[in-house]
């Protein structure tokens, strides 16, 4: 059958189990048009080429049972302001207050209601950016359908950090968040998420950073076995910005992380990073991210390392664009893969399109199993094979994590790291 | 060359440098045409004329029913669009499918026999078609001793073979080299159990158009055991306006053998664009290698990106049998569009695929190119090294695919690929593909885009040498990984190719 056809086919059978929420109804139906246009993703599209969307698009979630996790949760010792949802629903008894010095935060359910003009203007403006070249009618379908999430204000340093807890507490709960951010010149903020969310989850978050502003974003996927996700985080930075991304994804049957950053001003810097570890045929987990260069002297950095035994599965999508006139770019990027046995795979296409000449940009990517010598040396030295091949592991992860400016916060991911592999035999 | 009115001068190079630049730049000097009489099918492509080029050939009907098979599937083929190149749409019934000159219609017995003016023009080219010690017009070849660079050439113009020179002492070491229109007719069994099985008429769009319409092209079948005694050669050149050429290359290295074999290609400038199709199929059965090197040098168009050839290519070498070897080795300066990927299938264990390229585009050129690298066979190692060079307004994009099977175990892969930009009005781009599925494979990719090195420039000036030279000596050792790789009879004319295209493209 034609693409099209598939597609229109697809599109249609989603849309028919929605119902579009109230408010920001014109963003709202500017989205389904996109998404009317665009068609759902398919398998047959180039994007899509090593990730199956269809578990991501069909009408129903595949069920997805909950994970009972003996952990404390995470980020429990930093002190910030929580807001909870469970299978994205907020859940008021469980977040805190949401006053916080140097920010400003609101439901998504209450924008219209509160008459909030910037959120307003920001809702899906981000995401239909990010729709150009390449489509990403999960993004729109989120942007047009998403019955919550938070809107941010950063208006100066915040005095914590905000933390977004997402429970998931229903195997056939089918959810879609839309956070927006909007940091103003000069401030400073870190957003915190953590969880599965839901049996399968889409989310959208939306990050404006102004002249000099600071983005710090730390997530965590939650370790629901059977859980499937599609995020997009859509970013637009302004001169002198910061943008600071790291995500750790653990299990998982199917996770599809996007991230697309759009460079506008001048000495900017924006860095994306990943750490995964998966185990077994039913863990895919792809990492997509679209960087874009239109400032003098901007710098980014992609770097993403994947741990995959048992069948698992790793993809890596990167792409650095340097546009005309973007010169003394510095772009880097990097994705490995350490594969711990002979089932699992990695798929990659690392991508860069260029059309300055004063920039350096550099990509490496690198596949392969753990290094014997240094097994062998480390054995030597009365390390045992097991232990051995943890700290060689975590050690390549390592890089990834060094990505987080917060020293507290990177030790809890490393210690969760650490406990995975423990885990495992 | 680039219009260096255009160009935004950076400073430090004054006004009259920039004038004598422009004043110097090369311009395409195999840019002639050579006034003959040629026949021609009509126009267009179409079941007759599939027929006519067959009948023309004097094909077996196996033969022609392989062309109409493969016609019927091209018709129901749209045109790829994923490469980075874009072009106005071809009229494929605006083309002549079969060109021949008039004095080729009855085959000549020997190249004494054969139109003074198509040996004028192979020799106007530096290929002269008469059995001599070396190839003459090659810069420096003369300063090499005669004995042991001998070099056969097969020379294709338009859509005929005009002649194989040292057909005779290669007949004695056993290998066959011939056009493949000959081959059809002497050495039928070897055509069919080969021809088609590396890259099928359904491969792609332009290969499948280039199995229903290929008019002719080199057949080369060395015996086990045998090291060519003297390199191999094609020379195409296209001269007729208005026609493509569709030519269609086997080589089979059969058990332990070994050659090396050399293409070159020119057109006469055209203002309207030329389409270039060809198919490249090489087998590599056990501990053969076959080391396959191209300068490419078809006419590029103009400034404007006016006329030049759309290069679009399908070339596939597979290591059937174990520790079979393939080097390609690839100076890509020429073409308005190139669409080409040489690919290596590492099908035998402890087979070996390397891949050595630089692509320079100037001007409009847009070059969309790069390599497959398909590990199957266990032990199998691949290297990948291209070097990219954009200039003027052109665009140039490496595309490649390293995939690890999961059979593949303990393979290796490098891949190492470098973009050059001269001036802002370019692009750069790379497109890799990595696909590995086992964990006792080790793949590695490295890519780098910069400009040219302001230290290593202001060295070479403080030598006395002048910009132009100076980009030309960096460039050159940007690239000398690839150019060492090429036989002899390249390497000197790459060097001056690359010199010869960056000319005037200082921004």
């Amino acid at each position: 059958m034609a693409l099209a056809k598939l597609k229109s086919d697809a599109t249609q059978a989603r849309l028919a189990r929605l119902t579009m929420p109230d408010g920001l109804t014109a963003a709202r139906k500017d989205a389904l048009g996109r998404v009317a246009a665009m068609g759902l993703s398919h398998k047959r599209d180039e994007y899509w080429k090593y990730t199956d969307p269809m578990s991501l698009t069909q009408a129903d979630p595949v069920p997805a049972a909950v994970f009972e996790s003996d952990e404390s949760p995470l980020f429990a010792g930093v002190d910030s302001v929580k807001i909870v949802f469970v299978d994205g629903v907020y859940d008021a008894d469980a977040s805190d207050d949401l006053s916080c010095a140097g920010v400003e935060i609101d439901r998504l359910v209450d924008v219209a209601g509160k008459d909030i003009h910037w959120a307003t203007e920001l809702y899906g403006t981000l995401e239909t950016r990010g729709q150009v070249p390449v489509a990403r009618p999960l993004a729109a379908l989120n942007t047009a359908f998403a019955t919550d999430g938070v809107v941010i204000r950063a208006t100066g340093k915040a005095a914590k950090p905000i933390s977004l807890v997402y429970l998931h507490g229903d195997d056939t709960s089918d959810v879609m968040l839309h956070c927006v951010v909007r940091v103003d010149a000069g401030a400073d903020i870190t957003l915190l998420e953590t969880g599965p969310a839901a049996a399968r989850f889409n989310s959208v978050l939306e990050v404006d950073v102004a002249e000099g502003g600071a983005f710090h974003h730390v997530r965590t996927q939650g370790r629901d076995h059977e859980r499937r996700a599609v995020t997009h985080c859509f970013a637009r930075i302004a001169s002198e910005g910061r943008f600071k991304s790291f995500t750790l994804t653990a299990n998982g049957t199917m996770t599809r992380n996007e991230c697309i950053i759009e460079i506008l001003g001048d000495d900017v810097v924006a860095h994306v990073a990943g750490a995964c570890v998966g185990d077994g045929d039913d863990f895919h987990h792809d990492d997509t991210i679209f960087i874009t260069h239109d400032g003098l002297r901007g710098e980014s950095r992609q770097v993403f390392k994947k741990v995959l035994r048992n069948g698992a599965v790793g993809v890596f999508q990167g792409k650095i664009l340097v546009k005309a006139g973007a010169q003394k770019t510095d772009g880097y990027q990097i994705s490995q893969s350490l594969l711990l046995d002979d089932d699992s795979q990695f798929l990659a296409k690392p991508e860069l399109e260029i059309y300055a000449d004063d920039v350096i940009c550099s990509h490496g990517s690198t596949t392969g199993a753990i290094d014997e010598d240094a097994l062998f040396y480390m054995q030597s030295r009365g390390v045992p094979r097991k232990a051995a091949t943890d700290l060689l592991t975590l050690a390549f992860l390592a890089e990834a994590l060094e990505e987080i400016d917060n020293p507290a916060l990177a030790d809890d991911l490393y210690d969760r790291l650490d406990s995975w592999l423990a885990r495992r035999s | 060359m680039t219009a260096l009115d255009e160009v935004d001068v950076k400073d430090g190079v004054d006004q009259d440098t920039v004038d004598a630049v422009a004043a110097l730049s090369g311009t395409y000097k195999y840019g002639w045409n050579t006034e003959i009489e040629m026949d021609y099918a009509p126009k267009g492509v179409n079941t007759d004329i599939v027929t006519l080029i067959s009948s023309k050939n004097k094909e077996p009907q196996w033969l022609l029913d392989w062309r109409l098979e493969a016609f019927a599937r091209w018709e129901n083929m749209t045109e790829p669009t994923w490469a980075m190149v874009s072009y106005p749409e071809i009229d494929f019934q605006d083309i002549y499918y079969y060109a021949r000159p008039k004095s080729m219609q009855e085959k000549p017995k020997s190249l004494d026999d054969v139109d003074p003016k198509l040996l004028e023009t192979y020799k106007k080219l530096g290929i002269p078609l008469k059995e001599q010690a070396i190839l003459a017009g090659v810069e420096g070849a003369e300063d090499m001793p005669a004995e042991g660079r001998k070099v056969a050439v097969d020379a294709v113009f338009d859509s005929v073979s005009v002649g194989t020179t040292f057909q005779k002492e290669l007949a004695a070491a056993g290998v066959i080299f011939c056009s493949i229109s000959e081959a059809i007719e002497n050495h039928p069994e070897l055509v069919k159990k080969y021809m088609g099985t590396v890259v099928p008429p359904s491969d792609n769009y332009y290969a499948t158009l280039n199995s229903a319409v290929f008019s002719d092209g080199s057949f080369v079948y060395i015996p086990p055991g045998v090291r060519c005694p003297m390199e191999l050669s094609t020379y195409f050149r296209i001269n007729a306006e208005n026609t493509g050429q569709f030519e269609r290359t086997l080589i089979i290295a059969d058990k332990g053998s070994y050659v090396s074999y050399l293409e070159g290609c020119t057109a006469p400038k055209r203002d309207v664009a030329q389409l270039h199709a060809a198919v490249v199929e090489i087998i590599i059965e056990e501990d053969a290698e076959v080391k396959y090197s191209t300068v490419q040098n078809w006419y590029p168009g103009d400034e404007n990106g006016v006329g030049g050839i759309y290069n679009f290519v399908t070339k596939r070498a597979d290591c059937r049998g174990d520790r079979a070897k393939i080097m390609w080795t690839q100076v890509e300066t020429g073409s308005a569009v190139t669409w080409k990927y040489p690919s290596c299938i590492l099908r035998g264990d402890d087979s070996q695929g390397e891949f050595y390229s630089i692509a320079i585009a100037n001007n409009m050129q847009q070059a969309d190119t790069g390599t497959k690298m398909v590990h199957l066979g266990k032990r199998t190692k691949s290297r990948i090294v291209s070097k990219g060079i954009s200039a003027g307004k052109a665009q140039n994009t490496y595309r490649g695919l390293v995939s690890m099977h999961p059979k593949a175990k303990e393979s290796r892969n490098y891949t190492q690929c470098d973009s050059l930009l001269i001036g802002d009005k370019c692009g750069a781009h790379t497109v890799p593909y990595i696909e590995v599925k086992n964990n006792s494979s080790r793949v590695e990719h490295e890519a780098t885009t910069s400009k040219v090195d302001d230290d290593q420039l202001f060295y070479c000036r403080s030598r006395g040498m002048d910009e132009e030279e100076a980009v030309a000596l960096v460039v050159n050792g940007f690239c000398k990984e690839v150019l060492q790789a090429l036989p002899m009879e390249f390497a000197m004319e790459a060097q001056a190719l690359v010199a010869i295209s960056l000319e005037g493209s200082v921004g």
